[in-house]
């Protein structure tokens, strides 16, 4: 059962679960969809997170505990529902080791658990892969939900779609960076998230991305209809590529010409369940079919 | 017919009532720290009280007027002057073509919206005007003003009378011991019983990281937790949880040390757990604190809250019948 507690007199919280779990993370994503759907006056903003979600509501319009038994009725009759999902599937470029996250790194060492290494080094060492390329496959082999999108502008954390004992960890900085590149790839607790915009962060570093996420004046052609690409229940899956390529997409990119390759997707937490190097390669076929 | 930026104080951002409807991705409502304030100078101006206008904190801007126009600075005591000559705060004021508008030092409270007729009108990001820096949104260009800055307005309702005043009942500024009013909730069994009355108990001073984005607080004793084996994924720290999302006006401690209010430009989500909220009714105060008041947490129940919450507006209220 999952726990609901009042935000003020504007938001409910409701905690779906205290430890991250995809079962947690479905869960609040499928119960902020039917809280949407449900259309309740006063709602004014659903916003799900990793295992929890929250929802803004305006107290002269409905009595807040009206809403919270509400909710509790929806979470009911949500749990009855089969687990599923619509969505797509995205490819998202990562110049892994790139230059300007080293720099970047290297500007902020003494602030980090290993001063004489690479973030990359620091994460491959701590779990248990022997070097830094293999470390890398394990991050950009199995896909990724975006299990809530925030902190700042648009800026996604996603969740891998692997085991509980395949789960990358890392711990974030010991104190947090004042400057982070825009679109860097970075990794802390048990969550990648790429940074949207430049600016202060804790995560750890892995590379960076030449595809646009954020774009307030919306030039790009893919985020004409709205400024923000992630949405929470997207799944991406990272694809390794080097400096020439990189070069290649942010001249697209400039030019107007990048898209990103992507798919639309019917996700099933049960079949997930029951076959999860399946499921992932069903996930792989789609995206890359056609 | 827009206003010229001569200088443009410490920090001064075009501000409204914020863009609700994006915060599940990252992008906050913003608008006036103190909405009460800004509905009142537009009220007194004839604007609509929605209309943009100017939030200066701590230290107003010099502007020069290219056409006549209504103006009327509300929330703190920052005392305006037109070519020189002082006038009152929460009152509409006459200013004409080549004028000045300028202030003297902040007296109270920490931010003075400055309300236009016409309202400013810079071009409105998803559906509001509201500066937000770190996204780009909103303002000039996404930013702050600047000297050199020329402000459009828009059209002038007609309906601003020099002269009108919020009397003095009506204006809201905190005291010299704050008091918030909280509810607690969220993750408020994380702290022991002890720390819970701790908390409430303490006068607390605010700290100089105090701006859109949250308040901090400091001087109050460390929090205890309730000892627990942290949750996967939730960090090692036991003022960490899962990331989670952020209500407007939560209270996070860090570490249990310095207990942060998040405001209009907040973070959407994060990590650290939060022991209650500011009550909505509250939520303006906050934005005229200055460093170093000192400020108490006074702890209520929810039918408190929206008490509280229907006295605000009914103060409003008598602020629209004494500008209509």
């Amino acid at each position: 059962m999952s726990r609901f507690t009042f935000g003020g007199d504007e938001h409910i919280f409701v905690e779906v679960d205290e430890a991250m779990s995809l079962e947690a993370f479905f869960t609040s994503l499928s119960m902020t969809n039917a809280v949407r759907a449900a259309g309740i006056d006063g709602v004014m903003e659903i916003c799900p997170a990793n295992a929890s979600f929250q929802i803004k509501f305006d107290p002269d319009r409905i009595h807040p505990r009206a809403l919270m038994d509400r909710l509790r009725h929806l979470e009911e009759e949500a749990g009855k529902a089969e687990a599923k999902l619509d969505t797509r599937i995205i490819e998202v470029p990562v110049f892994y080791q790139d230059p300007w996250t080293h720099e970047t790194l290297m500007r902020f060492r003494e602030r980090h658990q290993d001063p004489d290494g690479t973030d990359l080094e620091f994460a491959a060492r701590i779990n248990g892969y022997e070097t830094v390329e293999a470390f890398i496959e394990a991050h950009a082999g199995a896909p990724w939900f975006v299990s809530m999108v925030g902190f700042v502008s648009g800026l996604p954390f996603l969740y891998q779609m692997v085991g509980r004992s395949r789960q990358i960890q890392v711990p974030k900085y010991l104190r947090p960076r004042t400057d982070t590149p825009k679109q860097t790839v970075g990794y802390g607790g048990s969550f990648s998230c790429i940074y949207s915009v430049r600016g202060a962060g804790g995560y750890q570093m892995f590379g960076i991305t030449p595809m646009t996420i954020y774009d307030p004046r919306q030039e790009v052609p893919y985020l004409k209809d709205f400024m923000v690409f992630f949405r929470p229940g997207d799944i991406v899956k990272w694809r390794p590529i080097g400096r020439a390529e990189y070069d290649r997409i942010i001249e697209d990119m400039q030019v107007g010409r990048f898209e990103p390759r992507m798919r639309d997707v019917v996700f099933s937490l049960d079949d997930f369940n029951a076959d999860l190097d399946g499921t992932n390669a069903g996930l792989m076929e789609a995206l890359y079919a056609g | 017919m827009p206003v010229e930026v001569i200088s443009a104080g410490i920090m001064t951002t075009i501000q409204d009532l914020g863009r609700p409807g994006f915060y599940h991705l990252g992008i906050p409502m913003g608008g006036a720290m103190d909405r009460f304030a800004l509905r009142a100078a537009n009220l007194l101006v004839g604007n609509d009280e929605g209309a943009a206008g100017l939030e200066s904190a701590f230290l107003g801007p010099e502007l020069e007027f290219t056409e006549d126009a209504t103006v009327a600075v509300c929330g703190a005591e920052l005392p305006p002057r037109i070519d020189g000559e002082q006038m009152p705060t929460w009152s509409a004021l006459g200013v004409r073509k080549g004028q000045v508008l300028s202030f003297d030092f902040l007296r109270l409270g920490a931010r003075a919206y400055i309300a236009v007729s016409g309202g400013i009108h810079t071009p409105p990001a998803l559906g509001s005007r509201s500066t937000y820096p770190i996204g780009s949104l909103g303002g000039v260009d996404g930013r702050a003003v600047q000297p050199g800055d020329s402000l459009p307005l828009g059209r002038a309702s007609g309906t601003a009378r020099p002269g009108r005043s919020v009397p003095d009942a009506l204006r809201r500024l905190p005291g010299s011991l704050a008091e918030l009013r909280v509810l607690p909730g969220l993750y408020w069994h994380r702290i022991t019983e002890n720390a819970q009355q701790g908390f409430f108990d303490d006068t607390w001073m605010v700290a100089n990281e105090a701006d859109r984005m949250g308040y901090r607080f400091k001087g109050g004793r460390q929090l205890e937790f309730v000892p627990r084996e942290q949750p996967y994924s939730a960090g090692s720290n036991p003022s960490n949880i899962t990331d989670a999302c952020y209500p407007y006006g939560s209270i996070q401690v860090p570490n249990g040390a310095e207990p942060i209010v998040l405001h209009r430009d907040a973070v959407s989500g994060g990590g650290y757990f939060m022991l209650g909220t500011v009550v909505s009714a509250d939520m303006d105060l906050i934005g005229q604190l200055q460093p170093n008041t000192p400020t108490r947490f006074v702890k209520v129940e929810m039918d408190a809250a929206l008490a509280a919450r229907k006295d605000r507006s009914a103060m409003l209220d008598r602020i629209r019948e004494t500008t209509a």
